[in-house]
């Protein structure tokens, strides 16, 4: 990169665009959304885990005054799911259902207490099948199975894959490292509960407004099982009160609710209770995971076999990407010269999981960082030495296929081995008290969109007024995360005016060009990427116009401080950017141009290398201080150091927003946080309750000191990387670790509760955590040779990909 | 939105009128509303009619009498009691308690006659219908079953107050008014049934309107409470303990709550300590003691066999506190 | 059967008509069009509906509309002064203490009623006079600088 350039807006903290909206209570959730005449929607869900359904009556239900209409899962046949691979819910269970909280009737009444009493007169027969909660039994066959599709038995998705030959490599290696170790499943509770409002139009379409962080997708799931052409529906995603990926799945209530709309032509409205939300779920998987890594006494690592077995919970979701996700990005941040990778994903009788904040990476990263600190315990070495040692090389391609771009890991680490005191304090504080260190890495953005398609994965249009102002018109949702203000950042910077003379328009399936969603990071990166190109295309014709009217070359001119002058005499030769646009028009017609964003070719090419690969990976180090109560087991977190390899910040005070929220999130998964059911009592979760789910207060927050690595990487937008869920990741481990400082024990289990510590203090072995890891049953691993092996991005002979021979893909 | 069911809504200007509707109605009694309103919205219970307490100035405010009896009334909201300063320092295991309640926000609703008169709790009881009707209801809700111990014939739901031990531990009395009249009730006496349905000692009738708490002369108490965050969470255990005595102990009271549906004294705890200095030896026998003195079962946070252990833990800092 | 009764909500008296069992969280959103005001569990657990009786913040979901009568109810529309936003306001927006901005009602109200009884606040006075409201993006620290900062402008106005 050249050298630091001057910007107006990139950089620096700046008020976001919604803010004033926010904190006036101006902004429209989906829930504050009314209409005349509007119905309420209530879902009637299945008390039972597993079961046929006989029959469900609804007339009583329909002869109660205020009741307009019932639904059930009988007129909505076709299925839906997010990936193509699982099209496996239905708007309203037809036949069996899956799960308690399993949706299989909806009723639209005048109010929603109607709505409610009503759902007691819905009378459902059910067959009950025999449920299965635990993954280790659903790995075995099973007789009833809960769904028809998958791998075997409960199985939903098997992958094994191996990358150069890891048995030699751990047979070369001084020291085997041998944990299995447990991730409890966690949910996204975000504060607002999902909403959806539809509205059938009097010409037949249907404009559906939802707490949705991807409006494209509920767009497909919604045109398919309503059987409608994608022409006639919009579907409009208000702000999301918090998503965190737990409102980026179609489902089954936005559709069923649709479909009471067009029954009844009337608006119609369901939000969702509290409890209904974790119903929903969509979180973080729990995952069993089984990680072997060999270790020269150089210090350096020779390959990991890594094993995960994942508790997918009653539906698809995202679950192929998580399986996978889970052992991706193991090879990202340290030197794996040879790596194995065997994923198991079940169906279990539970709500199902999906993406949260840092989607499938969590699980592994929790893992690999308690073992790199092990391992540098058993090399006698400083764990932050042996991390900075281990760092994979910038512009490399690892043993698994990943292009890596820039990498600021070491700065973080050297950041925050420095604001923490680490070399001093590490290993000498006194007993209870503790440091402990965690690395990480996340994508910036899905390399591959969830359908296959050759088409962008961002556009933005633009609009440009004759009064000067500008519209940026992109399919992108602001969840809270701030895209809105990105959006009208870049376009401020490329075209030189004030940010709010950029009025944004987005998340909405008439108006705007299609912005995949907001998942994966992948939304300043790429969003930002198409602003940038539109932004550009129009300055362009300003400038053009501008340079005809002010003689003097277009070279010259400069967009800035909402003018356009000769950057030889500014003072001179100028006009305003109104007058620019005025003189533009005349010249060129209309003012309005576009631009895309399409991730780069990656190199990895064998089957199950569209997970992991992204334009380029944030990096992030974190070190905790705490204390631990060796005779409660209670940990008290003191301070985060915390750095973030960011690329640039658009927006700095949103970017340490981005990461203290991040930090915040991953403190409540390591220490309290957790999905939990009663398998002895039919399943039921446990504590879907606000109260009972424990997300931390201020008064756990402790102190975070946030440092951002700034070195702007070529793909990014100014040099912008991903900020949203990277930060999370390694706060898990951290904690895990400082407790082991603190007291010499190991919890190889998140969240390290209080019952964990002291099991671990009280032990013989000084751990606490799973202690076995039952046969996967792999019998087919798929061998790819890694770029050191001189491999071609593909596997080896039987499970090479045939391709026909076509024209290359475009670069 | 979770909403509540229909009710006739009483709001009397005096505490006869108000027992007398109870007992006519069968109503329930709503103080702040920070209890009865969820357990009502998530259909726990359905009275036909409530009465609500706020209109009763007597049940209001507090004082100091001459002989150094605190006097509060039960209207009083928990956030008026903890900014009063000589209930900090005189009352330390009361404060304790109060600031410890749930959150600021709704210690500014709830109040002190609230939360010693709250529901008993459970983790099978405190869901939605939904939910509830998913493992076929409750003994306490309508079902047959308690779920947290199936072969009981009584249920086990917890008594989740941070000020129903204080009370005792510090000799409370509460004076009563009922539809037949008033009467006095020591704290220790109003919690002595164990079963979750039934955990009060009184009529439906029978409205708290004293609270008073007997001079401290001499004796030390404190409040301790186990928890997974430091806001909104109920007990999962709490200790009560107070001492009188420097040099050796003439008097103590240990007591616990959030282990059963009742309250739990010591009795044997409290012996250890008598006669004897608040010392490690000491407070380690009283300890041991103490923790066979509760059961903690598997319907709150925390594992029940980890809240048991918490017991010793929690005796111990307790008297530690109160050794120094 | 509804019943009809006045209502102060941001320093006006509104003729309100509504189901006696209705919380002020529902009636201010579904009766009144005050939708500012927002809810994330209605059974006093996350602070989101935090409100102002008589100056005092407390949780809407759990109070009668109809005990509200003589009471001055302030919600998050009435907050701004001479339809300039207030001091919180503004620093929320500005400095990042809004994200999703579906706690921020709440919050502000549970900040407001703090500054008018302790102009400038420290940090542990914040934690714990804040830890009954819950949110989820932020991590809390942004929404100490804010209202930190919106402290010191109202000082500064009272210094003007």
């Amino acid at each position: 990169m050249s050298k630091k350039k001057k910007y107006k807006y990139i950089g620096k903290a700046f008020t976001k665009v919604d803010g004033l909206s926010k904190t006036t209570g101006q902004t429209k959730y989906a829930d504050d959304l009314v209409m005349p005449r509007m119905l309420y929607c209530k879902l009637l869900r299945s008390d039972v885990p597993h079961a046929r359904i006989v029959s469900i009556d609804t007339s009583e239900a329909e002869a109660m005054d205020g009741v307009i209409a019932c639904l059930t899962g009988a007129s909505m046949p076709n299925t839906f799911g997010i990936l193509p691979v699982s099209q496996d819910e239905h708007a309203l269970c037809p036949d069996k259902v899956r799960f308690v909280g399993d949706p299989v009737a909806a009723v639209a009444a005048t109010t929603e207490d109607i709505a409610f009493e009503a759902l007691k007169k819905i009378h459902v027969e059910y067959e009950p099948l025999e449920p299965c909660y635990d993954p280790a039994k659903a790995i075995k066959n099973q007789t009833d199975l809960i769904h028809e599709y998958g791998d075997d038995g409960n199985v939903h998705k098997r992958v094994s894959m191996e990358f150069g030959d890891v048995d030699a490599a751990l047979d070369d290696a001084d020291e085997v490292l041998d944990d299995v170790v447990f991730f409890q499943g966690n949910t996204h509770l975000p504060m607002e509960q999902h909403a959806t409002l539809a509205y059938p139009e009097a010409d037949g379409r249907l404009t559906v407004w939802s707490s949705t962080q991807t409006p494209h997708y509920l767009h497909k799931a919604m045109s398919k099982v309503l059987d409608m052409p994608p022409s006639r529906i919009r579907i409009i995603a208000c702000p999301n009160g918090g998503g965190f990926g737990g409102k980026s799945d179609p489902f089954n209530h936005e559709i069923a609710v649709a479909k009471l709309a067009l029954n009844t032509g009337r608006p119609c409205k369901i939000t969702l209770t509290r409890e209904e939300v974790f119903y929903c779920h969509r979180g973080r998987h729990p995952v069993l995971m089984h990680s072997r890594m060999g270790l020269k006494k150089d210090g350096s690592i020779t390959g990991i076999h890594f094993q995960s077995l994942l508790d997918g919970g009653a539906y698809g979701s995202y679950g192929v990407a998580s399986t996978y996700y889970t052992g991706a990005l193991q090879t990202v941040t340290y030197k794996v010269p040879t790596y194995r990778f065997d994923g198991v994903r079940t169906f279990t009788n539970k709500p199902p999981c999906g993406p949260k904040r840092g989607h499938g990476t969590v699980q592994p990263r929790f893992a690999i960082e308690l073992q790199m600190d092990k391992a540098a315990e058993k090399l006698g070495m400083d764990p932050a030495e042996f991390r900075l040692m281990n760092i994979q090389p910038e512009e490399s391609i690892t043993a698994n296929w990943l292009k890596i771009r820039t990498i600021g890991l070491r700065e973080c680490i050297e950041k925050v081995v420095e604001a923490s005191g680490w070399k001093e304090r590490h290993g000498k504080l006194p007993r209870g008290h503790g440091l402990g260190l965690a690395c990480s890495s996340y994508i910036t953005g899905a390399g591959l969109p969830i359908y296959w398609n050759s088409m962008p994965h961002s556009g933005v249009q633009l609009k440009l007024d004759r009064g000067g102002g500008v519209t940026a018109f992109c399919g992108a949702t602001d969840i809270g995360q701030g895209s809105d203000t990105v959006l009208a950042a870049c376009v401020a910077e490329i075209l030189g005016v004030d940010i709010m003379d950029v009025r944004v328009c987005v998340s909405d399936t008439d108006l705007t060009p299609v912005d995949l969603g907001s998942y994966s990071s992948r939304v300043t990166l790429m969003m930002g990427n198409a602003a940038i190109e539109a932004a550009e295309k129009a300055r362009e014709k300003l400038v053009a116009a501008a340079a005809e009217k002010l003689e003097v070359p277009p070279v010259r001119l400069v967009c800035a401080d909402n003018k356009v002058f000769d950057s030889e005499a500014p003072e001179e030769r100028w006009m305003s950017f109104a007058q620019a646009v005025v003189y533009a028009e005349a010249k060129f017609g209309t003012i309005g141009t576009v631009g895309s964003y399409k991730p780069p070719r990656m190199p990895g090419r064998y089957r199950g290398a569209g997970v992991g690969p992204t334009p380029t990976y944030s990096y992030s180090a974190a070190v905790v201080e705490l204390f631990a109560d060796e005779e409660t087991g209670a940990v008290d977190v003191k301070k985060i150091w915390i750095a973030h390899d960011i690329g640039i910040a658009i927006n700095r005070a949103l970017a340490i927003g981005q990461v203290e929220g991040g930090v915040y999130m991953g403190l409540g998964e390591a220490l309290m946080e957790e999905m939990v059911y009663r398998d002895r009592r039919n399943g039921v979760h446990k504590i879907p309750s606000m109260l009972e789910y424990k997300s931390p207060t201020t008064l756990e927050m402790p102190e975070v000191e946030t440092m951002l690595v700034e070195h702007p990487d070529p793909e990014g937008p100014f040099g912008a990387k991903e900020v949203g869920q990277g930060p999370l990741l390694p706060v898990m481990p951290a904690v895990a670790n400082a407790v082991h400082d603190a007291l010499g024990v190991r919890v190889d289990q998140c969240p390290v509760t209080p019952e964990l510590v002291l099991s671990a203090v009280e032990s013989k072995n000084k751990r606490s955590g799973p202690k076995s890891y039952p046969d996967l049953k792999i019998t087919d691993t798929m061998r790819i040779k890694t770029p050191d092996q001189g491999g071609d991005g593909d596997a080896d002979e039987p499970w090479r990909i045939k391709r026909k021979k076509k024209a290359k893909a475009p670069k | 939105m979770m909403r509540l069911p229909t009710f006739a809504y009483r709001v009397p200007t005096d505490v006869a009128e108000a027992a007398k509707i109870i007992r006519e109605e069968n109503a329930m009694i709503v103080a702040g509303g920070t209890d009865l309103w969820p357990n009502m919205k998530r259909r726990q219970v359905e009275p036909k009619s409530v009465v609500a307490l706020r209109k009763l100035d007597a049940l209001r405010g507090w004082e100091w009498r001459a002989d150094g009896t605190l006097r509060i009334g039960p209207m009083a909201t928990l956030r008026e009691l903890e900014r009063d300063k000589r209930v900090e320092e005189e009352l330390p295991a009361l404060w304790k308690a109060i600031v410890s309640i749930s959150t600021p926000l709704l210690r500014n609703q709830g109040t002190l006659g609230g939360n010693l008169n709250l529901d008993t709790r459970c983790f099978y009881l405190n869901q939605n219908y939904e939910w509830r009707r998913a493992i076929n209801h409750c003994l306490k809700c309508t079902g047959h079953t308690c779920w947290t111990a199936p072969g009981s014939t009584k249920c086990w739901a917890v008594n989740s107050s941070d000020c129903v031990p204080v009370m005792i531990a510090l000799d409370a009395t509460f004076v009563l008014q009922g539809a037949d009249g008033t009467r006095e009730v020591k704290a220790a006496d109003l919690y002595h049934v164990d079963d979750g349905r039934d955990w009060l000692v009184k009529a439906p009738d029978e409205i708290m309107t004293d609270i008073l708490i007997p001079p401290q002369n001499g004796h030390r108490s404190t409040y301790l409470k186990l928890r997974k965050r430091d806001s909104f969470d109920f007990p999962v255990l709490g200790v009560a303990a107070r001492v009188k005595g420097n040099g050796s102990v003439e008097a103590a009271d240990i007591i616990l709550n959030a282990v059963g549906p009742a309250p739990v004294r010591c009795s044997e705890a409290e012996k250890a300590l008598i006669g004897y200095e608040l010392k490690a030896e000491t407070i380690e026998e009283a300890r041991a003691l103490a923790t066979r003195a509760a059961k903690p079962l598997d319907n709150t946070d925390h594992m029940p066999s980890y809240r048991k252990k918490m017991i010793r833990v929690y005796v111990k800092r307790a008297l530690e506190e109160l050794a120094n | 059967m509804k019943i009809t009764m006045q209502l102060r909500v941001n320093g006006e008296t509104h003729d309100a008509f509504f189901e006696p069992q209705k919380t002020l969280l529902e009636v201010l959103r579904e009766d009144l069009g005050l939708t500012g005001t927002k809810h994330g569990c209605e059974l006093g657990e996350c602070g989101t509906c935090t409100v102002l009786l008589d100056g005092e913040p407390l949780l809407s979901c759990l109070v009668l509309a109809v005990d509200c009568e003589g009471v001055e109810i302030t919600t998050v529309e009435g907050m701004a002064r001479n339809n300039d936003p207030h001091p919180l306001q503004k620093r929320f927006a500005e400095l990042g203490a809004a994200q999703c901005g579906y706690c921020t009602p709440g919050f502000l109200l549970t900040a407001q009623s703090l500054l008018e009884k302790n102009p400038s606040p420290d940090r542990e006075t914040l934690r714990e006079e804040l830890a009954g409201n819950l949110c989820r993006c932020t991590g809390y620290l942004q929404i100490y600088d804010a209202i930190e900062a919106a402290a010191k402008d109202l000082q500064a106005e009272k210094g003007a």
